[in-house]
């Protein structure tokens, strides 16, 4: 699952899955144009996954409060435009420096604890965000959310537009240098001493990782990543929530995340696409029905595990290729 | 103020323990992530004001056969389900269940719709009973009675009978039990089952302080939990302790500061865990 390669494979093996990303955004972009809004929503959805993923599935830190840092750094972006400058991409920073400073202090804190009190205590923190951003109304809008903000061009250029065009070119393009650089970063040898401590605590003090100290890193990584998440969400849809540091956000993205796979970026991004794909299909459904599809889906991919159903589907191929052979051989 | 602040914060946290022993003791001592065990709480409660309410049965009996119920439902599952779990890691634990708690909340919603329902109180239970010192509800003294009678009968059940010392056997190891001819099949779905019916009892109880509706298993999941952390798992002084504790302080903040939502709630949970990680009534290891 997390075993990374010690020999790095061909140039083109690690550059085709990007290229067939970008791939993906151009049909997206030139066959799909009305449904460009939603993409962009998801491409910066992702970037939120992935950051879970770097804390669950490489760190191994179970955790139900990474919405507190995407909050966080949605309100960042938000205040930075209304208040000082609508330039985007210093919103972004704003994001992941509110991300990376509250992941860094909850951090502080946090790391000292593991398995179900961690989990607990990350609830604490995003809860008492959510209160506290709900409280201090003149800042925040409290229950009304933050709005009313407007956001420049990108890099003087471009600003957006109503089909979502810009929108979506955007965040498609920050998920992508985000994917690269997280994908960068977890290969490192930070990365697999994350991915050793996740394993094995033991064996990693033993050989002499400071563990706190690396997964204190790994989370304020991780916060940053987040904050940018929310910084872009906050940008395009041009209004902060209290829902954005709820428990709500941080359980849909676990589920998003384990539907792709944890401990595999590619695998979030995945989770992340046909979990909203869902989402938007059934959105016209009634939202207690949407939940007999969520639930039903979280239900079965625990007792049907991924690997069982890659099998399943690898023995299907089989037979449709032993099918297939005297066939094509008899013509 | 203090005095009704003191009696409605314990009867709060009265109804959080009763709910929270079951999932004390499936995390603690079975090693199982139920998240849906505020689903059960809500279980009972929407039979109980089906039955009651609905179907006309006098309380006592509708409480009776709600609670029963309940914990059939509780043993049912665990037979077909999620014993396949317990092996398991606990993130997957934890996806399922939080999948079931969902098809609970939608189950719920299909069959009685999204309205709060309402289990009627008999007369007996409205009048308010002169104690001497104040008058009380008779509906608040019949909560903190359950709460006692469950703290000291689970208590007893678990540290002294003979199905005690099978569960911790069982538990311990399963393998070893069995060989001694322990029913441990039984003895894990039985106690999963006392458990969700409890957690029916807290349901039903608490339904005045935690109205019904089909959100309910998701929105005190969280309190819930959080009793069961900050008492420590498997401990049930230590859920009730918590329990008290913490209903006193919702309660409180609730009355003195409510625009403050449940900040003090989560940041008095915060310092109870930085404190004693372990659970309240265990000191912290050198």
């Amino acid at each position: 699952m997390t075993g990374l390669p010690l020999h790095a494979p061909p140039l083109w093996r690690q550059v085709l899955p990007y290229v067939a990303l970008l791939g993906l955004a151009l049909l997206i972009y030139f066959v799909f144009p009305d449904q460009l809004p939603m993409a962009a929503r998801i491409a910066a959805l992702a970037i939120f996954v992935m950051s879970l993923d770097l804390v669950v599935g490489y760190g191994g830190l179970a955790t139900l409060g990474h919405s507190a840092m995407y909050g966080v750094g949605a309100y960042a972006a938000g205040l930075l435009a209304m208040h000082l400058t609508g330039n985007p991409l210093l919103g972004l920073l704003a994001g992941a420096c509110a991300g990376a400073l509250l992941a860094f202090l909850s951090g502080l804190f946090l790391l000292r604890y593991e398995g179900l009190t961690f989990l607990m205590l990350t609830i604490a923190i995003s809860q008492i965000a959510q209160n506290l951003a709900s409280k201090l109304r003149t800042w925040t809008g409290g229950e009304d959310g933050l709005s009313g903000f407007a956001i420049g061009k990108i890099l003087g250029l471009a600003s957006f537009d109503l089909q979502g065009r810009v929108a979506f070119v955007y965040c498609f393009a920050a998920m992508f240098i985000c994917l690269w650089l997280m994908r960068r970063l977890m290969a490192s040898p930070f990365g697999l001493a994350c991915v050793g401590i996740h394993q094995n605590r033991q064996r990693m003090a033993a050989l002499g990782t400071r563990i706190r100290w690396q997964l204190l890193k790994l989370y304020t990584i991780a916060g940053a990543f987040a904050g940018i998440s929310g910084a872009l969400a906050a940008q395009v849809a041009q209004i902060v929530g209290l829902d954005t540091l709820g428990f709500e956000l941080s359980a849909e993205a676990l589920v998003m995340l384990v539907l792709g796979g944890a401990g595999n970026l590619w695998g979030a991004l995945a989770g992340t696409v046909i979990f909203a794909s869902i989402h938007h299909w059934a959105s016209t459904l009634n939202p207690y029905h949407w939940l007999f599809i969520i639930g039903g889906m979280l239900v079965t991919v625990v007792l049907v595990p991924r690997e069982r159903w890659g099998q399943a589907l690898a023995r299907r191929m089989q037979v449709f290729r032993r099918a297939a052979a005297p066939a094509g051989g008899s013509s | 103020m203090l005095a009704n602040i003191l009696i409605d914060g314990i009867a709060y946290g009265m109804v959080l323990f009763i709910i929270a022993v079951g999932l004390s003791v499936t995390l603690g001592l079975m090693r199982f992530v139920n998240l849906a065990h505020g689903a059960f709480a809500m279980t009972g409660g929407y039979l109980a004001a089906w039955l009651v309410g609905e179907q006309g049965w006098p309380f006592a009996w509708g409480l009776l056969a709600a609670v029963v119920l309940t914990g059939l439902l509780g043993m049912l599952l665990e037979a077909l389900v999620l014993r396949r779990l317990y092996r398991r890691s606990e993130l997957e634990q934890v996806l399922f269940t939080i999948g079931l708690t969902f098809l609970f909340v939608a189950t719920a919603n299909l069959l009685a719709g999204p309205e709060v329902q309402l289990i009627p109180l008999p007369g007996w239970l409205k009048t308010p009973v002169d104690l001497g010192i104040r008058t009380l509800p008779a509906q608040r003294l019949l909560v903190i009675a359950a709460g006692l009678a469950v703290l000291l009968l689970s208590a007893w059940v678990l540290g002294r009978s003979r199905f005690g010392i099978w569960l911790r056997a069982t538990v311990d190891n399963t393998g070893t039990a069995a060989a001694l001819g322990i029913p441990v099949q039984w003895v894990y779905a039985l106690t999963f089952g006392v458990g969700a019916a409890l957690a029916g009892l807290g349901g039903i109880l608490g339904a005045e302080l935690m109205p019904l509706e089909p959100y309910y298993p998701i929105k005190y999941l969280v309190l819930v939990l959080v009793v069961v952390a900050v008492g420590g798992m498997g401990s049930i002084t230590g859920s009730a302790v918590a329990a008290l504790a913490l209903g006193t302080i919702e309660t409180a903040s609730k009355y003195l500061a409510s625009d403050w939502g449940s900040l003090f709630f989560f940041l008095s949970m915060a310092l109870f865990l930085a404190w004693r990680p372990q659970g309240l009534l265990v000191a912290r290891r050198a």
